[in-house]
């Protein structure tokens, strides 16, 4: 700090360590780097676990599509939560209300439950306007409730709506508990094929062009759609994060930031703190919705049943913000990789491929079996156990991580969260060169 | 001159509260049309044919969940209150409590009983005699594996080990507690009740998964009904583990009403929940104070697991976690920080979402969890401090 005071910052002295931080600062930087390094990581474990070019595409597909709906997720939730300070733990009921609506809205007639047919785009700000609605009905009554009661009422709510999903008396038009089977089509495989349904029909010259480039390098087609569905999912992303940045720095953000700081002195200064919640309520659960068509409606392999909804579901966004750290719509989208990629698809990935290099065969059937065989030293049933258990495994690692985090980081692993009350940058670096650090 | 009066100060009643008015109206016009039905008078919209002895056999169910739910209840409204936080991980509690009693009840069945068990260890002491305990698999025993007829899993053939077993799930549950308390919440003493919530939130995954680790992730069924006695009263069958559970549940609650209002203890819990820093600067030892609230809320807890277990006999890691959103309608229904409250409510809830199935029939049965739900909801906006209007914890 002394150092400062005396030399004003100069782009010259600084050293390497300062030069990489300030090269990492910027939010971009930090995204395409986290982006990239999980990419070489899957890459990485792909290749050795020897999956053919299709396999290793597909799973760094796959990592790269659940990072940009959890992504999506968490930044609707990031606006209830982080800014507005309305603690929503009903995530998976607003997914679910979007997704839902859009299936039945655009699914193809005749199907079982048979949709409306509409064409894709009606059906997918049909589902959008039916979250914000729902989320605007129930912000009504209950964003006046203090937070831990909005806690339980959200997460009743989103199970309500997951049980009348899951009943057998709609199931004519839900589907029931086996899910709504007849979704949309694609909109990729739309844009691609002149036969939507049927993978090996005559291309488009659109398709002609991304099935070229795939054959090029060896994929299939199946991966070539998906892949051009995940960008376009990281597309939506994109403008919706920038949507966000931009509220969060509008007259309207700032109000919401200073609900969530001290709801009383905003109140006094004259802000109907009531009305600017419930839009920020409504607004944030049509962005759960959209999160909700692009994750489980059109996305690959995608399905919409209740089960798919459950309050956990809602945890998984929910730690993924604290992981990013709330408030921050950067930190959000980091939060959303970490989780999705490296505490929910790698340890399955790490745990095969530590089976196959270590060759664990000792498969124990139950814990007990696994400990036993220690007292003598044999430490392989353990390993085995443990290695054959991970999906366990990691919930349990999740829930620590969770407790760690509200111990020690509570303003998350990345804690990106920056408050200007300013409009305008007022940092150090900021100011004319020949007065920094005079009037610090 | 009677009626007139009765209906005049109804009138002023409903004048003065009319949203108390609509909800005796509705539930005055359910009570009635349950009448017209039982007796099978049929009015068109009103009224049809239900057999009496469903309705008593909804009412017996009802109890013995309401029971389990009001017992559970007990501990999570001591922990919202004193501790000021919505305990995610209760239900996970009860979960730990259900799985731990049950290894020892299905140990000490599987071996011949607790008479052998003993029978055997003296022999060992004394070096006389042989062992004379059953050749069981001990390891499929501890993790719940064997078919429960072949354990001997029930009330009737090992009495003890069923008592013995809502012990160990009593004390089982309490370390637990104790052990979460010191490692996760302590650290976390005086911050906002929502970065407990948050840590809650944690406990619960971890808790949750760990007892699958141990148990493994497979829905069994734990009791057996073979050669357990039960009686029909008014149609309903009554076996004699629900009697078990309600005799059980019963005297757990009035030992908690018992410490609550004659300890000292009590005194001091109930000073806490009214305001920490008043009891703190009077005396009372806090820490001290959560600690016996954990032990208590988690022991009952515990017992609820057990308990629920030997009513429904099913038994998997998310049993608790599916049971605590109904554990919270109860707590919020009486209101949160009333330990009566929490009984009266899980009684409600109990018999409500049973009886609820006299009018959602067919598909609709599926609605009776999300019909407790709303009505907890509906609770929480209109009459947040419970309907029997904020008992505190005396």
């Amino acid at each position: 700090m002394s150092d400062r005071d005396v030399t004003p910052p100069v782009e010259g002295d600084a050293g390497p360590r300062e030069l990489l931080a300030r090269a990492f600062r910027p939010d971009a930087v930090k995204v395409t780097a986290l982006f990239a390094g999980i990419w070489v990581l899957f890459w990485f474990l792909s290749v050795q676990l020897g999956y053919p070019i299709n396999g290793i595409v597909s799973t760094i597909r796959r990592v790269t599509f659940l990072s940009a709906v959890y992504a999506l997720a968490v930044l609707a939730l990031n606006l209830h939560w982080g800014y507005a300070g309305l603690f929503n733990i009903g995530v998976a009921g607003f997914l679910a209300i979007g997704a839902y609506t859009t299936a039945i809205l655009s699914g193809p007639t005749g199907g079982t439950p048979s949709g409306l047919g509409l064409p894709l785009p009606i059906g997918i700000v049909g589902g959008v306007l039916a979250a914000t609605v729902v989320g605007l009905l129930a912000a009504l009554p209950a964003l006046r409730l203090k937070a831990d009661y909005l806690a339980i009422v959200t997460v009743a709510l989103s199970e309500i709506i997951r049980l009348a999903f899951n009943s057998r008396a709609f199931s004519g038009v839900t589907g029931g508990a086996s899910g709504f089977d007849s979704l949309p089509t694609n909109p990729v495989r739309s844009l691609l094929l002149s036969e939507p349904g049927s993978i090996i029909s005559t291309p488009t010259a659109l398709g002609r062009f991304v099935f070229g480039l795939a054959e090029s390098l060896g994929l299939s087609r199946l991966v070539a759609i998906n892949v051009v569905y995940t960008v376009g999912t990281l597309v939506v992303v994109f403008f919706v994060y920038h949507l966000l940045e931009r509220t969060a720095k509008s007259p309207f953000g700032r109000v919401l930031k200073a609900i969530r700081d001290d709801d009383v002195a905003t109140r006094s200064l004259g802000k109907d703190t009531r009305d600017f919640k419930i839009r920020a309520f409504a607004l944030g659960c049509g962005l759960m919705g959209l999160a909700g068509v692009l994750w489980f409606v059109t996305g690959p392999r995608s399905t919409v049943t209740p089960s798919n909804f459950r309050p956990q579901l809602t945890f998984y966004i929910f730690i993924a913000l604290i992981i990013g750290g709330a408030g921050s719509n950067t930190g959000s989208i980091l939060g959303a990789a970490v989780f999705a990629s490296l505490l929910f698809e790698a340890p399955p990935l790490v745990s095969t491929l530590a089976t196959q290099t270590l060759q664990v065969s000792a498969q124990p059937a139950n814990l007990i079996e696994a400990l036993v065989p220690l007292a003598s030293g044999n430490l392989a049933p353990l390993l085995g156990f443990l290695l054959s258990n991970i999906d366990t495994l990691r919930f349990i690692g999740i829930g620590v991580l969770l407790v760690a985090l509200v111990q020690r980081r509570p303003d998350g692993l990345l804690g990106a969260r920056k408050e200007t009350a300013a409009a305008v940058d007022l940092s150090a670096a900021s100011r004319p060169a020949d007065r920094g650090g005079s009037d610090e | 001159m009677g009626v007139n009066n009765v209906v005049n100060r109804g009138i002023g009643y409903a004048r003065d509260r009319p949203r108390a008015a609509v909800v005796a109206a509705f539930g005055g016009y359910l009570l009635f049309d349950l009448l017209l039905k039982i007796a099978g008078v049929d009015l068109g919209p009103i009224g049809g044919a239900i057999p009496a002895t469903r309705v008593v056999g909804y009412l017996w169910n009802g109890l013995v969940i309401g029971l389990v739910i009001g017992l559970a209840g007990i501990g999570l409204s001591l922990t919202y209150s004193i501790l000021n936080f919505a305990n995610f991980a209760h239900g996970d509690y009860l979960t730990a409590g259900a799985f731990s009693g049950w290894a020892v009840t299905y140990i000490i069945a599987g071996l011949g009983g607790a008479g052998r068990i003993g029978q055997t260890a003296l022999y060992l002491l004394l070096g006389i005699g042989s062992y004379r305990l059953e050749s069981a698999d001990l390891v499929s025993l501890v993790l719940l594996r064997t078919p429960p007829a072949e354990a001997g899993a029930n009330i009737w053939l090992s009495p003890v080990g069923v008592v013995v077993g809502l012990v160990v799930a009593v004390l089982a549950t309490v370390l637990v507690a104790l052990a979460l308390d010191r490692v996760v919440y302590k650290p976390m003493r005086g911050q906002s009740s929502i970065s407990l919530l948050i840590a809650s939130i944690g406990v619960a995954f971890a808790l949750r998964y760990f007892v699958a680790f141990v148990f493994g992730n497979s829905r069994r069924i734990v009791t057996s009904t073979t050669k357990l006695p039960s009686v029909s009263i008014g149609g309903a069958v009554i076996n004699a583990h629900e009697v078990s559970l309600v005799v059980a549940a019963v005297v757990l609650m009035v030992g908690a009403h018992l410490l609550l209002q004659r300890t000292k203890l009590g005194k001091a819990m109930r000073a806490m929940a009214d305001n920490r820093d008043l009891a703190q600067i009077t005396g009372i030892p806090t820490e001290r104070v959560i600690r016996w609230t954990w032990m208590l809320g988690a022991g009952l807890t515990g017992a609820a697991g057990f308990l629920l277990v030997l009513s429904q006999s099913g038994l998997g890691f998310t049993s608790g976690w599916r049971l605590l959103l109904l554990i919270f309608a109860a707590v919020i229904m009486g209101g949160i920080g009333s330990v009566y409250g929490a009984i009266a409510g899980g009684l409600v809830i109990g018999l409500a979402s049973r009886l609820s199935l006299v009018w959602l029939q067919g598909g609709f049965a599926s609605f009776a969890r999300p019909t407790a739900f709303a009505l907890m909801i509906l609770i929480l906006l209109f009459r947040p401090s419970g309907i029997f209007g904020g008992v505190k914890t005396a």
